[in-house]
């Protein structure tokens, strides 16, 4: 700001007033983007500009793209001018503030009244989307691809909820919440296909019952198994604190995966889990024979009636999760979690018992990893540690992140925002035309590459997310939101 | 005993390159407290740089001499990674300085993951061996046919390893600059009020530490002769492991962690088994964290009101 100041004056100096401005910002600007430019440029020169090939079996060659990082850094210098002339030009800044604020009040009143129309609207549309996609789509069958694209972002829903009392509501950065996942998801797999107990059940209650049954039996089991981890896993790391803790949950998230890899004789290490029973309506299977869910209600069978089924379990699992919270935060646990948030000392020296605390968000959390980790077993009916990396965790983690750490509505959104994005990126066929990036190019490739560059940016620009209020669960006579910027997320 | 020499020959080698990552890790944390979740990338990254050079060094320019390509390697993957770390400081980190305490660590996963993925785009998801670079080794000692060898690599590992301390040791002990590192790490505050630029210190101890994990890498790649864009993640964890070990925020704590997570992690593959071999890694970290949170050389962490 001063060198433009100083820049400006000595331009005011050598010639009259009226064209000063000019030259005073141009010429930085210049500086700045062909600056930048050259930066770039070094920067992919090594990894883009050349490509090692394999060629067959023999050594690596070196291809080269210069031409890509030229563009790259063309890119870079005439959209780094283009800010400095527009957005970023000196003095505009202050202006800029002066209109935010009635826009701020303004957006205050709006999300006052979407806060309370928001969450029924949320849930309505989730109730009717199976429908309107199958009206829209014209039938069952070719409403497959939306309604499962609708169960796997509802996972991610569910899985965010959970993770968000941990890291949103509690302030405990999780970075192995996949682990508890993992744990639902074998621990449904291994009883649903175990032997001795399939013929136990046999031997007493028939045939069908286990695999018809064995998704509702276990499904609690999951979720308390889970949360019996979350209590293991939690016990040793209360006493540490913000990234040491996030480190120490990514550790034992690696070691659960290695343990599921290299532990053949129970989990069959990575080749994973197969033949994993179908879910049944609450024992009615869903298939064309006499006893079945079409026959028993009098429609003709079709395998989409069992993949509605999962979108409502689903739904209805997230339901919980979404309510559950809502009712612990106004409990004197869920108090005592937001408090430890704000400051653990605090928190001590009033008396609140900060091991208990810790441990029953770790739990609740835990329980609810659990129950997705059943579901996503029962729906895929297929479970190999791959699926359980850290990639996951940090997907998790990012729409948590993203949705403005905990905000129930803001994590709902982000998980939409994010993997239906990501969906959609499948479908964006038009960039493989001839004239944008040719027919190899295939955008799924970079799913991870714009994730991870979100992360970064929204917590360089959003820092509290795109949810950034906080409704208190107490209040004194008046209610209303608060900033996130007023909440201390994190402190572990 | 000789299966013993060996494996302790190995793990020193193993934990050279270990020790020369988490002082990047080590010297991060000391200065602005954050685990910089992308230093295991940033040092694959390196590795990458290093194929890339020594490719064009062989096949387009036809140099020969292993020790000039070396060289020339290290230096040239040492100034780039050294460029790339520096960006994402400015980049990701530093507008986060006064940002809620877990914002760097969320933005450093991110960057983490777009450096993994963004190599994976670059470059192709598959390993990139290399021809063996020094094949040579020296038997140091037979007995009942089984032979006790040192590898010329891995005595260039150490010899480089242990120069480049010597030398990062004086740069902090004895330069302007490294003054004003430990400056920082005491009290950025006061450190600014009495003339030292905060902002350009931190930078540089971002890029020495990513020089020095360029060094790791290239050795790395000439190590192993393969790589691949995954292989920065489980090494980065491990080095972290190494500088909790050595007690975080010491230098010489660093090392030392590295070389112990090292030869723990060789020791553990020989004689128990190599498929637990990272599992033994990340439970040492669990446990260290846990009962001895200061580490083996590390300061007892004050709680301050």
């Amino acid at each position: 700001m001063s060198e433009a100041t100083v820049g400006t004056a000595a331009a005011g100096v050598a010639s009259d007033t009226v064209a000063t401005s000019r030259p005073a910002v141009l010429g930085p600007a210049l500086k700045d983007a062909v600056a930048s430019g050259i930066i770039t440029f070094l920067l992919l020169l090594p990894l883009v500009g050349f490509r090692a090939t394999e060629s067959g079996s023999g050594p690596l060659t070196l291809t080269y793209r210069f031409g890509l990082v030229a563009v790259f850094a063309a890119i870079v210098v005439v959209g780094r001018l283009l800010l400095h002339l527009t957005l970023w030009r000196p003095g505009r800044g202050v202006k800029g503030k002066a209109e935010a604020r009635p826009r701020g009040a303004l957006a205050e009143a709006a999300g006052a009244w979407s806060g309370r129309m928001i969450i029924p609207a949320f849930f309505l549309g989730a109730i009717a989307y199976p429908i309107v996609s199958v009206v829209l789509s014209g039938g069952l069958s070719p409403a497959r691809y939306w309604v499962d694209l609708g169960i796997y972002i509802l996972t991610y829903v569910m899985l965010g909820w959970g993770l968000n009392i941990v890291v949103g509501l509690a302030g405990l950065l999780d970075l192995g919440y996949v682990a508890f996942y993992a744990v639902g998801a074998y621990t449904f797999a291994l009883l649903s296909t175990s032997v001795p107990l399939t013929d136990f059940f046999a031997g007493t209650l028939g045939q069908d019952f286990w695999p018809l049954w064995s998704f509702w039996v276990c499904l609690p089991v999951s979720g308390l198994l889970a949360a019996l981890w979350g209590v293991i896993l939690g016990f040793p790391v209360l006493r540490l604190r913000g990234d040491y803790l996030a480190i120490v949950t990514l550790a034992f998230g690696e070691i659960i995966r290695l343990v599921l890899i290299n532990w053949v004789s129970l989990t069959n290490g990575g080749v994973g889990i197969s033949s994993i029973p179908a879910i049944s309506f609450f024992g009615v299977p869903f298939n064309a024979d006499d006893g079945g869910f079409a026959s028993l209600f009098g429609v003709t069978y079709d395998s989409m009636h069992r993949m509605i089924f999962l979108y409502f379990v689903i739904l209805g699992l997230a339901g919980l999760t979404a309510l559950v919270t809502v009712r612990l935060r106004k409990m004197p646990v869920g108090r005592a979690w937001e408090a430890l948030r704000e400051d653990e000392i605090a928190c001590r020296s009033l008396g609140i018992n900060t091991t208990l605390t810790k441990l029953t968000a770790f739990a609740t959390g835990a329980l609810f990893g659990g129950f997705a980790g059943a579901f996503f077993a029962v729906r895929v009916r297929f479970v190999s540690p791959e699926s359980f990396t850290f990639m996951e965790s940090a997907v998790i983690l990012a729409i948590v992140v993203l949705g403005g750490m905990g905000s129930q509505i803001g994590v709902a959104m982000a998980a939409i925002l994010l993997i239906g994005g990501m969906e959609m990126l499948r479908n964006l066929t038009f960039l493989k035309n001839e004239w944008l990036f040719g027919p190899d190019f295939d955008p799924t490739l970079y799913r991870m590459l714009i994730f991870g560059l979100a992360m970064v940016l929204v917590m360089i620009w959003r820092p509290r997310g795109l949810i950034s209020n906080r409704l208190p669960s107490i209040f004194l006579k008046e209610k209303k939101a608060v900033s996130g910027a007023l909440v201390k997320e994190g402190h572990g | 005993m000789e299966v013993f020499l060996q494996q302790l020959i190995n793990g020193l080698t193993l934990g050279s390159i270990y020790g020369l990552i988490a002082i990047g890790y080590t010297m991060v944390f000391g200065i602005i407290g954050m685990v910089n979740f992308a230093h295991g990338d940033v040092f694959m990254v390196s590795a990458f740089i290093g194929l890339i050079c020594v490719l064009l060094l062989t096949t387009v320019l036809g140099m020969s001499s292993i020790f000039l390509i070396l060289a020339i390697t290290l230096v040239v993957a040492m100034l780039f990674t050294s460029l790339v770390s520096w960006t994402i400081e400015r980049v990701a980190y530093r507008p986060l300085r006064g940002s809620f305490r877990l914002a760097p660590m969320i933005s450093a996963i991110g960057m983490s993951i777009f450096l993994s993925n963004f190599v994976q785009v670059a470059q192709g998801p598959r390993n990139k061996p290399l021809p063996p670079m020094v094949p040579d080794v020296i038997v140091l000692m037979e007995r009942n046919g089984y032979q006790v060898t040192l590898a010329y690599k891995q005595l260039i590992i150490m010899a480089v390893t242990a120069l480049l301390l010597v030398g990062f040791w004086w740069l902090v002990q004895k330069t302007p600059l490294g003054r004003a590192q430990r400056a920082c790490e005491q009290d950025r505050k006061m450190a600014a009020l009495l003339g030292v630029n905060v902002d350009r210190t931190i930078s540089l101890t971002f890029v020495i530490g990513a020089a020095l994990a360029a060094v790791a890498g290239v050795m790395y790649l000439m190590y192993y002769g393969v790589v691949n864009f995954a292989d920065g993640f489980v090494p980065g964890v491990k080095a972290f492991t190494a500088a909790v070990l050595g007690g975080i925020g010491s230098l010489p704590g660093a090392v030392l962690g590295g070389l112990l997570i090292g030869l723990i992690e060789t020791l553990w593959s020989a004689y128990f088994s190599i498929e637990y071999k990272d599992v033994a890694a990340f439970s040492i970290l669990v446990l260290v964290l846990i009962f001895m949170p200061q580490g083996l050389l590390g300061r007892p962490d004050v709680e301050k009101v």
